[in-house]
């Protein structure tokens, strides 16, 4: 437990000395939330679909949780190239006990991440229908956190440099994110995009904390969950399993 | 003497490669054990299978008798280690380094303490308590990780290269640390390295590795009379041959290393 704990710490202390990767992982939300949701909203509007950033903010808080999960999982590229990863493997712990104090650092410091994103929807008119749902949406966004931190674990247990990083970015996150609905709704869909929709786990997020925010579900809240925890439970095995099989 | 360390047989093969060849040696406690080799020759693979990195292919390994491959939580917390390259956490200050360590191998919160300082105060580092490890000298690091690896109180300190890339001056003082601590705390050390005036000063015993075996065992001084050389350098030589060893080395990493031998000769 105290390994956990101390590894737990360990990733939130990093995360809040750099200042200059929390300013930088805001800009891009704060981005699309701005460019997007007041370039397209008027579009939005007269489509009949009701107010655009309402929409949107609650895909632009999955994007931010997934980047920064993801993120933080494959920093253990960084630790092995740094050498710390070999101080954790010839502790007294077992492995299991790293991969969690390691995964639910990083998806704490992807939950923290959403939320200010969540704040600064706010700042830009985005309104929580009922402060009560606010808990069933933190449910879901540590759900996607624990999901993609999980997920970035096990792909950087795979990989032996920095070159794979920007290739995870761009053939994993990228597409992810484009295909889970944060964007677009997914009524009328080519039925392509709508299989694509459905094959994105973080589709799932998306729809629980929009329908959760929105009162809309695509998929519907049960489904969402179930999806979210299964796929969470695997991650983590298959990322403590990949990690376990590392070698300093 | 009671053995601390204790290898019979130990072999290492990777596919066809045997990198380590039936291997046999004994350290006995509290004695400052040097294992010298070329590169590529087997050592620091023979010290993964001392630190349940890697399991032995065939033979028997006991760390203060109990077996890595069997017991390797036990025997995680029996030794503790300096790794060849740097192993600390660079945006962690110097104390939270200690702190991690005494948690991860389960130190009680006020053990911790007082620990780090002991240790701390024992390398020079006291003043840098809460000094960003990213800001300190290569020589501060090396001694933070000297003092890290015997927060738990090992048994037994194992050192790969500890002085590598470090002045004359720092090699010196990191050397007088180590004796003091292995002096106050009567720890077993199994270290390696390169510099052989080093060896000579600091090594109760030595075992020279090369191909996978061992080709020789004894004080520096059985050594240089046994091949009859005036240093342990020139008996090191003797052992082992003039021939540059980059069994794993790159072909580019090879003629790097010819280049640079010789540019020595001329």
């Amino acid at each position: 437990m105290n390994a956990i704990y101390i590894l737990w710490l360990r990733q939130l202390k990093r995360y809040a000395r750099s200042r200059a990767r929390i300013v930088a992982s805001l800009g891009q939300p704060i981005l699309f939330l701005l460019a997007l949701g007041f370039g397209l909203g008027p579009t939005f509007a007269r489509a009949g679909r009701g107010d655009y950033v309402q929409f949107l903010a609650p895909g632009i808080i999955a994007m931010s949780i997934l980047f920064m999960a993801v993120f933080s999982g494959i920093e253990i590229i960084w630790d092995r190239q740094f050498g710390f990863l070999k101080e954790t493997l010839v502790a007294p712990v077992s492995r299991l006990e790293i991969v969690l104090g390691r995964t639910l650092g990083g998806a704490t410091v992807a939950l923290i991440q959403g939320l200010i994103v969540f704040i600064v929807c706010l700042a830009v008119g985005f309104r929580l229908p009922h402060p009560l749902l606010l808990p069933a949406g933190l449910a879901f966004m540590a759900l996607v956190a624990v999901m993609c931190t999980a997920a970035g674990t096990a792909l950087g247990s795979l990989m032996h440099d920095m070159q794979g990083f920007q290739l995870t970015m761009n053939l994993v996150v990228l597409p992810l994110f484009f295909f889970s609905s944060a964007l677009f709704p997914v009524a009328n869909l080519p039925e392509a995009m709508w299989l694509a929709v459905r094959l994105d786990p973080l589709s799932y997020g998306v729809d629980g904390l929009r329908g959760t925010i929105t009162g809309a579900f695509a998929f519907g809240a049960t489904t969402d969950f179930a999806v979210l925890v299964g796929l969470a439970a695997i991650l983590l095995t298959t990322g403590a399993y990949l990690f376990s099989r590392m070698e300093v | 003497m009671m053995p601390m360390i204790e290898a019979h047989d130990l072999v290492k093969r990777f596919k066809s490669f045997t990198a380590v060849d039936h291997v046999s040696f004994m350290v006995p406690e509290g004695v400052v054990f040097g294992f010298l080799g070329p590169n590529g020759a087997g050592k620091t693979t023979t010290i993964k299978m001392l630190t349940t990195v890697l399991a032995q292919s065939e033979g028997r390994l006991l760390i203060d008798g109990h077996d890595p491959v069997t017991e390797p939580l036990l025997v995680r917390r029996l030794f503790g280690i300096v790794f060849q390259d740097p192993s600390l956490d660079d945006e962690l200050t110097a104390a939270e380094n200690m702190e991690l360590h005494g948690a991860l191998y389960g130190l009680p919160r006020s053990q911790r303490r007082e620990r780090t300082e002991t240790l701390l105060r024992l390398v020079g580092l006291w003043d840098r308590l809460d000094t960003y490890v990213k800001h300190l000298s290569g020589g501060m690091k090396r001694r933070l990780e000297i003092a890290r690896a015997l927060l738990h109180r090992p048994r037994v300190l194992f050192l790969d290269e500890p002085t590598v890339g470090l002045d004359p001056q720092t090699r010196i003082r990191i050397w007088e640390f180590i004796r003091a601590m292995c002096r106050d705390e009567r720890v077993t050390v199994f270290f390696t390295t390169h510099y052989m005036e080093e060896v000579e000063r600091v090594a109760d015993r030595i075992a020279v590795i090369d191909h996978g075996r061992i080709v020789a065992e004894g004080t520096a001084a059985a050594l240089r009379q046994q091949t009859g050389a005036k240093t342990l350098e020139d008996a090191f030589i003797t052992l082992t041959g003039r021939n540059i060893r980059e069994a794993d080395a790159d072909p580019i990493d090879r003629m790097r290393a010819l280049r640079q031998a010789s540019g020595i000769r001329r």
